[in-house]
């Protein structure tokens, strides 16, 4: 039974017994336990030092408090509306401001990057533009469009925006000249050039800001809400932040950690989706080293 | 759709001069006065020193780019721009690495407006044609590089061209696979008689394919001599032409001129040769 086994799983590597897949999936269970005993010590060791007062937990928080804070907020609700309410409101604006900002930074990326006329004129202002720090225009749309959803969105698309904008205008920089005269010579016009070459091409670019860009959509949602708001992770934090409350911070933040993370996995499945094409190398092996 | 008359598918190129800006603001010509006939349905294989501006002159009959000097005529009308027609099997692989291998083979009736089903059905005819059917739903990069080649040739076959262009088509395949495209190439070809340049830098492969044989010299790149091939068809094996007796011939007196300048190039881009004319220059 045993030599069938490892016969099977080494075939190629004779004289090593054990085969690959096993060895993976030790090498897994490692670092699984590795950061299980990571989580252990940091939150361990922080609810310790606060019960022990070596930190004050006043200030600093503590682990148990964060937890019996979410559970009151999915429970008995925050003080604005019930938990689903505020993460709703915010999601929504980080998720619109994202659709918007990836749909300008997409369109106007690709358009630079075709027309080199509009690229020189533009050039100077998107680059100066990019070059204020946008946290402040914020404010600008709070004034501009009230203390509602219109504002954060703006805001989180003006975030996004430009990171995508960037990654859209290399991308289509980048395509290989060669491709582009071929589909040409085969008789695509230049809408067919961009739908067939261009776009799939710069794609690589663009979903990896994707990944960036959205944490910047979280951002502007919520910097937008700590600006003036009645609703929102935002707002909740910032309250928090006027009663010195600590937990209620942290538990916010725990919050919005576990939102990144649920998009970052959907960005993730969208990018697998999209450049399925990729040859497999590099997606299979990221544990490699 | 094929309604041409003989004649408009004739490739003349006429004291055609092509200037490059290079990167260092400088005037480089690459090609100084070549002039060339390519007749209706004919083979002409173009041999000749690396950058001497054979792919330079395949970009401008393709519509690519143009000319600084002189004409180049397609079928009696200049060339202006790219034309429904004309077909370029690039020196490097240009398949859509996003596609699979039918979806860039459709790709060229797609353009042209033909709808999805009968494109996708005439795809899928042409990969049998090239020996790749069962490959359709592979990606390029899944596939050697002499299967590679067969998806170019059927991307480029599909739109019926009544001028096919080939950069070195099989310059990176081994022998044996070499032998094989070569043979169905010219299978092909027999039946529609595209006029045909192919760029090469085999000249066996040039004389046992084409019915003309252009020998470019470079620096600037102007043509050197033409021969004509006086084989008959069909020619029968690639492998087993060569050793005929015309053949050698043939290839002797190419192969003399082809020297020369191979040698010539090589010394004046390795800086090599004791120039003085070139370095004054
Ligand atoms: N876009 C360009 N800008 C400047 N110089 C160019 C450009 N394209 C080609 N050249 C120059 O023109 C010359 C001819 O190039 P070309 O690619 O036509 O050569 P080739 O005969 O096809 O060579 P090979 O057999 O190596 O493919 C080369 O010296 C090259 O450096
Ligand atoms: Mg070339």
């Amino acid at each position: 039974m045993t030599t069938q086994v490892s016969a099977q799983a080494a075939p190629a590597a004779g004289t090593r017994p054990r085969g690959p897949r096993r060895r993976v999936t030790r090498r897994r269970m490692l670092v699984l336990a590795a950061q299980a005993a990571t989580f252990i010590v940091i939150f361990g060791g922080w609810q310790l030092a606060a019960q022990a007062k070596i930190v004050d937990p006043f200030f600093f928080g503590e682990p148990s408090a964060i937890v019996s804070k979410l559970i009151s907020w999915f429970a008995q609700g925050t003080p604005y509306g019930s938990l689903g309410t505020e993460i709703w409101v915010t999601l929504q604006e980080a998720l619109l401001g994202f659709l918007f900002g990836v749909a300008g930074g997409v369109v106007l990326g690709v358009l630079l990057g075709q027309f080199r006329f509009l690229a020189d004129v533009a050039g100077p202002y998107i680059k100066a533009a990019n070059a204020l720090p946008r946290i402040v225009l914020g404010s600008i749309f709070v004034v501009w469009l009230g203390l509602g959803t219109p504002s954060k969105v703006m805001l989180a698309a003006v975030l996004v925006f430009f990171v995508v904008f960037f990654n859209a205008f290399q991308g289509v920089r980048e395509v290989d000249g060669n491709l582009i005269a071929n589909v040409r010579v085969l008789g695509a016009s230049r809408i067919q050039v961009i739908r067939n070459v261009i776009l799939p091409s710069a794609m690589t670019w663009i979903i990896a800001s994707l990944h960036v860009a959205f944490g910047f959509a979280v951002i502007g949602a919520i910097v937008g809400e700590f600006l003036g708001a009645q609703q929102g992770l935002g707002l909740m934090i910032s309250q928090a932040q006027g009663q010195l409350d600590a937990n209620g911070v942290f538990a916010a933040m725990l919050v919005i950690a576990v939102i990144a993370l649920a998009a970052e996995w959907l960005i993730g499945l969208l990018e697998r989706r999209l450049l399925a094409w990729r040859p497999q190398s590099r997606a299979e092996s990221p544990q490699a080293a | 759709m094929r309604t041409n008359t003989p004649s408009d598918h004739r490739i003349e190129i006429a004291g055609v001069t092509k200037r490059f800006t290079t990167p260092e603001g400088t005037v480089f010509t690459a090609l100084q006065d070549v002039t060339m006939t390519i007749e209706p349905g004919q083979f002409c294989a173009v041999v000749g020193p690396s950058g001497c501006g054979k792919s330079t002159t395949l970009t401008m009959v393709a519509g690519l780019d143009t000319a600084s000097e002189g004409s180049v005529t397609v079928g009696g009308s200049p060339v202006s721009g790219i034309s429904r027609g004309t077909s370029f099997m690039f020196q490097h692989d240009a398949l859509l690495p996003w596609k699979t291998v039918l979806g860039n083979v459709a790709m060229g009736p797609l353009f042209h407006g033909t709808a999805k089903k009968t494109a996708l059905a005439d795809a899928r005819e042409w990969l049998r044609v090239v020996g790749l059917a069962g490959f359709e739903n592979h990606h390029p990069h899944q596939l050697s590089g002499g299967m590679r080649k067969r998806v170019a040739l059927a991307t480029a076959l599909i739109n019926e061209p009544r001028i096919l262009l080939m950069d070195e088509p099989f310059g990176a395949l081994d022998v044996q696979t070499k032998a094989i495209m070569s043979n169905e190439l010219l299978t092909l070809w027999d039946q529609s008689r595209p006029s045909v340049i192919f760029v090469t830098h085999d000249l066996e492969e040039a004389i046992a394919l084409a019915d003309k044989v252009v020998v470019m010299s470079a620096g600037p790149g102007t043509v050197k001599e033409v021969f004509d091939i006086d084989l008959p068809r069909p020619r029968g094996s690639v492998q087993e032409i060569r050793f005929g007796e015309r053949f050698g011939e043939l290839h002797e007196q190419i192969w003399e001129t082809l020297r020369d300048e191979v040698t010539r190039a090589y010394a004046q881009t390795a800086g090599a040769g004791p120039d003085p004319e070139g370095a004054a220059a």
